[in-house]
């Protein structure tokens, strides 16, 4: 299963659990998974069919382009970061 | 020059030296078109107001004058929250937000009668309240700028308006717990000023249509790519309907990353049904543009007696303008990155204000960031009796070791780098002579990588076409240019490289993020690779032998001693057999490798006056393979002055009315040559395994350390620690004690 890091300020879902293991074959998947066992979690990351402004996720440590279309491997590792931009 | 390689690592002349220095480049404002109108932008002379009426009809009547456009211009509605802020960046509707701007557009036969018909335009404001400031923005009694935003945040949504658009938190260890192990904590507050890019070239932007609705853009932009799918969401065209041509740069630095031009050139463009060009004015660039954020930091760092950190905690609170997505994202990633930090928290506050939406600035927003943290780790040194260099190396990090923002280091050569300056002969020079100082400061930056294109086409004399979509800011199209070179083994005058447009490049990113050098030079590199085994492939049918008999090198095809073609013989042969020899390479690049640079600044202040005089400046810079080391200086040296103007003279001044006093080059101070010593550069190579030629990006490190080092020098000069930027004689007087606050 997938490792969800889980950002400090979502840790009042997850009773202070900084990390989750879940399934899916994508980020999307994935955050149905968590929002499945931590209600609340999906609409605090993803605002319609996007993550919400500002919010990027990184797969295995690659900023992932794809958003929540992104794929997530068996083993993979989550995090959701602020966007960040070059000058 | 590096042994290894025959073009990399070479001073050779630029390629579009010739043209810049003669006056030939074609830049935003010398594009003329037949029949083309002049346009001028009408904007807010109030920081916060509504807008209760606004009548185009006299302008309109004017002789002359061919189209006016609003925002009743821009077509359809707003499809959510971004959408909005985008059109309404583009042309106020409702409410405008700070002086400056954009409420109409007129165009007409002279740049004289379109500003004689703005002038005619009767908007009717009701004013409001403005903030400009941070931390009064984030009041809870703060005029409100946007009535349904709330504080977003992975914690949930605000219920109640706000200016606070986003709030987040990075969280590593237990900060609690990394304070109480400390022996020395050190706690202080930072204000920095807004400041802007302060490239030379205006924005100027052309548009024309033609008959069958095909939108093409000539402009000074960072992406032509970027620009273009600008223009198709605010338009509502077909990608396929828009062609975006950049036009040589004059300095962008980040600050032509957004659109401003373009929108309202190609709505007044097809409303008066000919070409428009706009061209902006100096005091509009400061008002209408995006600088960068004005910031307020507040940091808390502790480590143990033996040097080493324990703890780190920082609030960030950045101006975001009118508009949200400042860049504190940045400066939380990097402001501590440098560095092994077992527990650290860093809350990061995007804040609107009625100030002009902030754009990307070179390795946005970690200037004012890196100036908190590297005075606080100056000071942490100073108590520990500590070496600042030997200080900084006790903590640095190393490959595989975990930043605060979760993210990993990979291969990097920061340690390098401080042991570089540790050892160059300024640091360890005497400094004598009262009020006399030396500073130092250290930053990580992560760089980029991205989508690049490159297509290379074989001539039949066996000269090398290269286009990229990748726009030339810096002399880019050299360095890609001799990556070809590198990869074909050809001489690089044999390579003739430019800078193609959306419709006959692949997709690329903007030049921004210090990526075009590498993530364009990977994609040249592949190119070239393919170039050469198709050409490979060509040699063998004409000697009718296998192709993997065909052996490549130093410009010489060859299956058996009187087989033998050079690259420019075998290129006059496959023109005529077969048609010609081409190659486009498309990457993505999603690793990259992060650059580092350590700072030297020996200062002298006088204690009268509070004037700040730089002696000595040094630049410590890894830069993996320096493909092109005279222009690697050249952005060492540029990076940092424009990092010296950040510390000493820049920034934005407001009135209460929120209205900016300084909107002009002669109230704006930059450094110029006279304020600045020789620029001293030390370049470190640490090449990135990553890259087939170890190549780093290069243009952004080098702007941040220099307020740090700057402020640390100037404390061991009149032992006192500046805690703002600009660091103005007035407020080293004020921290001095010779004036009141």
């Amino acid at each position: 299963m997938a490792t969800v890091i889980i950002p400090p300020l979502m840790r009042d879902l997850t009773g202070g659990r900084d990390k989750v293991s879940v399934s899916g074959r994508t980020v999307a998947h994935v955050i149905e998974a968590l929002d499945e066992i931590y209600a609340g979690a999906k609409a605090r990351l993803c605002e319609g069919d996007h993550l919400v402004p500002g919010v990027a996720v990184s797969v295995d440590g690659v900023i992932a382009r794809l958003g929540l279309r992104a794929p997530v491997k068996a083993d993979s590792v989550l995090r959701f970061l602020p966007v960040i931009e070059g000058g | 020059m590096s042994t290894k390689f025959n073009v990399v690592g070479e001073r050779l002349p630029r390629y579009d030296g010739a043209d810049k220095v003669t006056g030939k480049a074609i830049f935003g404002s010398d594009v003329a078109l037949p029949g083309m109108l002049y346009g001028y932008i009408l904007r807010s002379p109030h920081a916060h107001a509504r807008i209760l009426s606004v009548d185009t009809s006299r302008a309109e009547a004017l002789p002359g004058v061919y189209a006016v456009v609003t925002a009743a211009d821009l077509p359809g509605e707003a499809k959510d929250a971004w959408h909005k802020y985008a059109r309404d960046h583009t042309f106020a509707s409702g409410k405008v937000l700070y002086v400056g701007h954009a409420v109409a557009a007129v165009a007409a036969r002279t740049l004289t009668l379109a500003e004689q018909a703005a002038r005619l335009i009767e908007v009717e404001y009701e004013v409001l309240p403005a903030v400009t400031d941070v931390l009064a923005a984030m009041q809870d009694d703060a005029p409100i700028l946007h009535d349904d935003m709330r504080t977003q945040s992975l914690a949930g949504r605000g219920d109640k308006p706000s200016n606070v658009a986003n709030h987040f938190q990075q969280l590593k260890g237990d900060p609690v717990r990394g304070f109480a192990e400390a022996d020395v904590i050190v706690e202080r507050e930072f204000h920095t000023a807004t400041v802007h890019q302060g490239y030379i070239e205006s924005h100027a932007t052309a548009a024309t249509w033609s008959d069958d609705g095909v939108l093409t853009i000539y402009t000074t932009t960072q992406g032509s790519f970027s620009f273009r799918d600008h223009l198709v969401w605010l338009l509502n065209l077909p990608m396929a309907k828009v062609r975006v041509i950049p036009t040589e740069v004059g300095g962008a630095f980040g600050g032509k990353n957004t659109s401003y031009l373009e929108v309202p050139a190609a709505l007044l463009a097809r409303k008066a049904r000919r070409p428009v060009k706009i061209t902006m004015p100096r005091p509009d660039v400061f008002l209408a543009t995006g600088p960068s954020s004005g910031a307020v930091f507040r940091v808390k760092m502790g480590a143990t007696r033996d040097g080493r950190i324990t703890a780190a905690q920082a609030e960030l609170c950045y101006a975001a303008g009118a508009y949200p997505s400042s860049p504190v994202g940045s400066a939380a990633g990097v402001m501590f990155g440098a560095y092994v930090i077992p527990n650290g928290q860093v809350d990061g506050y995007d804040v609107v204000t009625n100030g002009p939406r902030v754009s990307t600035y070179r390795a946005p927003g970690v200037t004012p960031a890196n100036f908190a943290a590297e005075t606080v780790i100056d000071e942490l040194a100073e108590k520990l009796g500590l070496d600042p260099i030997e200080f900084r190396l006790r903590n640095h990090a190393k490959e595989g070791d975990e930043r605060i923002d979760g993210g990993t280091h990979g291969s990097i050569g920061g340690i390098e780098v401080l042991k570089a300056a540790q050892a160059c002969e300024h640091y360890s020079a005497p400094l004598t002579g009262p009020n006399r100082g030396r500073g130092v400061a250290h930053t990580y930056w992560g760089n980029w990588g991205g989508r690049s294109s490159c297509t290379l086409s074989v001539n039949g004399d066996g000269t090398v076409n290269l286009v990229t979509s990748s726009v030339d800011l810096s002399g880019t199209r050299t360095t890609i240019a001799m990556q070809a070179a590198e990869a074909l083994e050809l001489p690089p005058e044999r390579i003739k490289p430019s800078v193609g447009d959306t419709d006959n490049t692949g997709y690329a990113d903007v030049s921004a993020g210090s990526r075009t050098t590498y993530a364009t030079g990977i994609a040249a590199i592949q190119a070239a690779k393919d170039v050469i085994a198709q050409m490979r492939a060509r040699a063998a049918g004409l000697w009718d032998v296998p192709a993997e008999s065909v052996t490549y090198a130093k410009g010489v095809f060859s299956a058996a001693p009187d087989l033998r073609f050079t690259f420019a013989e075998l290129a006059e042969q496959v023109t005529g057999s077969g048609g010609s020899v081409s190659s486009i390479a498309n990457v993505d690049a999603a690793e990259w490798g992060a650059g580092f640079s350590t700072q030297i600044a020996d200062v002298e202040v006088d204690p009268e006056t509070g004037k700040v005089t730089l002696l000595r400046y040094t630049v410590v810079q890894d830069v993996g393979q320096a493909v092109h080391p005279a222009m690697v200086e050249g952005q060492m040296q540029g990076g940092a002055v424009q990092g010296i103007g950040w510390a000493l003279y820049e920034g934005y001044a407001y009135n209460e009315k929120g209205q900016m006093l300084n909107a002009n080059f002669l109230d704006y101070k930059i450094p110029t040559a006279l304020d600045v010593p020789m620029i001293e550069t030390v370049i470190v190579e640490v090449p990135y395994p990553r890259h087939p030629f170890g190549v780093r990006g290069v243009g952004e490190p080098p702007i941040v350390p220099p307020p740090a080092a700057i402020a640390n020098a100037i404390y061991r000069a009149i032992n006192v620690r500046p805690d703002r930027l600009p660091m103005t004689p007035a407020h080293l007087l004020e921290r001095m004690g010779v004036i009141g606050d």
